[in-house]
């Protein structure tokens, strides 16, 4: 059973696969960026670190690369967690 | 005829493209060496930089360092610049005929995307595949053969950090142009064939470097993460102060050397007053600040190539969007306790335009150590040297309150910007946090020589003209003769200080201070001596502030001299920084805008510490 999340609410360390990324209007510039820097489905992704105040922003490893993320732009990709 | 021999084309006009922290501006360095210029895109703030490049003997060719670039689909100005050029779109700016597409070895997974997008602009294009020492530390195993095919462009590899890490690079350039690669479909996901590609031709043994995992696991720590961030910025303020304060001394004395010999050379008269007087000392004034400003880059250059200041400005996102600012922000921010000149230059990396504008508006906020001398001058003659809670010295607090004055209006301020603007749109903070990296010192001397060098052309400049005619207005018209007051008591300057009297003195402002603040446009410490001139004390002379001390501690109120301190820590006084900001926002209503608020900010907060304090005391 597979159950799909925001990544804005993926626990720091899980594994999780990439699911899609939705952009919040038609013409989304950040979701294009996102998908663009290679948050595109089936590609692994896990959080790195949280910020102090509210848990943001968030650091999150995606292929090779770490990217820091507001949670408002992490909330716009869906990912689902890996089998424990 | 020979026509049917295919005329062989050599590059001349080489572009660097690349992602951000893929070493494309090392490799520049490594490339162009010292043969660079660093101009402006016309009419953007986008640095661009241009060299030569010895690639055969009697051969050089000309290569453009692109900005950092993750996508054609260009999402701030740095972006567009780099989309533009690459089209040939740009006004003014020949269309490169070779593309050294700029790889970073050990972070394919992102990299090799872009260089697949580059394929639709029909130009040639080399792979560089930089930092193959790192990769090769990772164990990172790269088949270079089936990456050519796959990527249909020539691959070299090149270490940008190490002396002739590009020599294939330089073979290649000076051979005959490669093929264009063709363009790839529309349709095809480029995400996909980055998979394809890195399945066949890359072994990687792990996703991360293992130094990088051991240090983020302390540095991005929500709360180790920031303690270190407090101590390094600790550090690095004691280095800056104590470390410049020897040059810093050295330059005064040359200046006064200088200043000296020419006013024993030169017979007395205007041309003798506007040198010694006006020129040089207050050119020199500014220039004095010249160590501090590159002790503060050395730093901020060395956090900046090894990786740490993303990382600072996630730590600190939070915080700056709470106050309407962005975590990149906090860099010009930082620059701005030196001067805030660089610091607003230093904004150019913040790639939303209003996160900019406002980060350049509360740049002058930030305690510039030009305050100082004021500052010391007044805690030193009103403030009694006291023990306070058994540990501090009260000096000593009323100091850091200045300071921590300074940075909260900055906060509040913003805050009250973000407030009142009505675009509400949502900017990303999508910021890459790239490998840990040891510090190559030529790119760090390369980068220091541009930043001084342009801090001493706006000094020659902007800086020169403005201290001539501030020299102008304190010295004419002369005083006559059998003048009993100060001579600048009779000049423009001095008129307009009593004019100007009317004004201050609900803020308890004499008009010698008044008089005092018009020379003190031109660099705030400036005040300084030219309060010794007001008092007909020898401005010249080597302690003018120690001389002027006693004499404004009996003659002014606490109330005046705390209004004063208010006053300092807002007031929009030094024209460089207006006249940067005008030159980097290209506005006239942003840097009226700016003086404006300044403006009105020292003169609440000096008519309130004034009012309070005179019915206190």
């Amino acid at each position: 059973m597979v159950s799909s999340m925001l990544l804005s609410d993926l626990p720091s360390g899980r594994a999780a696969t990439i699911e899609r990324v939705e952009g919040k209007a038609a013409v989304d510039t950040i979701a294009a960026r996102l998908r663009d820097l290679g948050f595109v489905s089936g590609e692994p992704v896990r959080v790195v670190a949280r910020g102090l105040i509210g848990a943001d922003p968030l650091v999150v490893q995606i292929g090779f690369t770490r990217f820091a993320l507001r949670r408002t732009e992490a909330a716009r990709v869906i990912v689902q967690l890996e089998a424990a | 005829m020979n026509m049917s021999i295919p005329v062989q084309r050599f590059p001349e006009h080489v572009a660097l493209v690349g992602n951000p922290n893929c070493g494309k501006t090392a490799l520049f360095n490594l490339l162009t060496g010292s043969r660079q210029k660093v101009a402006n895109y016309a009419g953007v703030t986008v640095e661009r930089k241009e060299g030569r490049c010895l690639v055969a003997p009697q051969r050089s060719i000309r290569i453009l360092d692109l900005p950092g670039a993750y996508s054609l689909a260009a999402t701030s100005l740095d972006e567009a610049i780099t989309r533009d050029v690459c089209f040939g779109k740009l006004q003014g700016e020949a269309r490169p005929d070779l593309i050294i597409c700029v790889l970073d070895a050990t972070n394919l997974r992102l990299h090799l995307r872009f260089a697949l997008e580059l394929r639709q602009l029909g130009l040639p294009i080399i792979v560089a595949l930089n930092m193959m020492d790192a990769a090769a530390r990772r164990g990172i195993l790269i088949d270079i053969e089936k990456l050519e095919q796959a990527l249909g462009m020539p691959v070299v590899q090149t270490v940008a950090v190490k002396r002739g890490g590009a020599s294939d690079l330089l073979q290649m350039l000076g051979g005959a142009m490669p093929i264009p690669p063709a363009a790839l479909g529309g349709d095809i996901d480029l995400h996909a064939e980055v998979r394809k590609i890195l399945s066949s031709a890359v072994i990687v043994p792990r996703r991360t470097g293992a130094i990088d995992d051991a240090i983020d696991r302390w540095a991005l720590h929500p709360i180790w993460g920031l303690v270190l961030l407090a101590t390094v910025m600790f550090l690095m303020f004691q280095a800056v102060f104590s470390w410049a304060a020897p040059f810093m001394d050295g330059i005064k004395s040359l200046i006064q050397w200088i200043g000296l010999s020419l006013s024993s050379a030169l017979p007395p008269g205007p041309l003798r007053s506007l040198l010694v007087e006006g020129i040089i000392a207050g050119v020199g004034g500014v220039l004095v600040f010249l160590p501090q400003i590159l002790f503060l880059f050395l730093f901020i250059l060395a956090l900046e190539e090894s990786g740490y200041l993303p990382r600072a400005a996630y730590l600190l996102d939070k915080l700056m969007v709470g106050a309407g600012l962005t975590g990149r922000s906090f860099i010009p921010l930082l620059s701005g306790f030196a001067c805030a000149i660089p610091g607003i230059m230093a904004t150019r990396t913040i790639q939303n335009e209003r996160d900019r504008l406002v980060t350049i508006l509360v740049t002058p906020l930030m305690t510039c150590s030009a305050r100082l001398p004021v500052y010391a001058l007044l805690i030193g003659a009103f403030i009694p040297r006291r023990t306070v809670f058994d540990i501090f010295n009260l000096q000593g607090v009323v100091l850091f309150a200045l300071y921590f004055a300074g940075v909260a209006s900055a906060l509040v301020v913003a805050w009250v910007m973000k407030y009142l603007r009505r675009d509400r749109t949502e900017h990303a903070l999508l910021l890459e946090l790239p490998s840990y990296r040891i510090p190559h010192p030529r790119d760090i001397a390369i980068g220091l020589w541009e930043r001084a060098s342009i801090f001493v052309r706006r000094v020659g400049t902007i800086i020169l003209s403005l201290t001539v005619l501030l020299w102008f207005l304190s010295s004419y018209p002369a005083a006559p003769a059998d003048a009993i007051g100060p001579a600048i008591d009779y000049s423009f300057a001095g008129r307009i200080g009593h004019a100007l009297q009317a004004v201050f003195a609900p803020i308890g402002f004499n008009w010698q201070i008044c008089i005092a603040l018009i020379p003190g446009l031109a660099a705030r410490e400036v005040a300084v001596s030219s309060m010794a001139t007001v008092y007909a004390l020898s401005a010249a002379s080597e302690n003018a502030a120690a001389e002027l001390a006693p004499i404004i501690a009996s003659q002014w109120s606490l109330a005046t001299a705390l209004s004063l301190l208010a006053w300092y820590v807002f007031a929009p006084q030094c024209l460089s920084t207006l006249a940067v900001i005008r030159r980097e926002t290209a506005s006239w209503r942003t840097m009226l805008l700016a003086a404006a608020y300044l403006f009105a900010l020292a003169y609440a907060a000096s008519f309130i510490t004034y009012q309070v304090a005179s019915r206190w005391s």
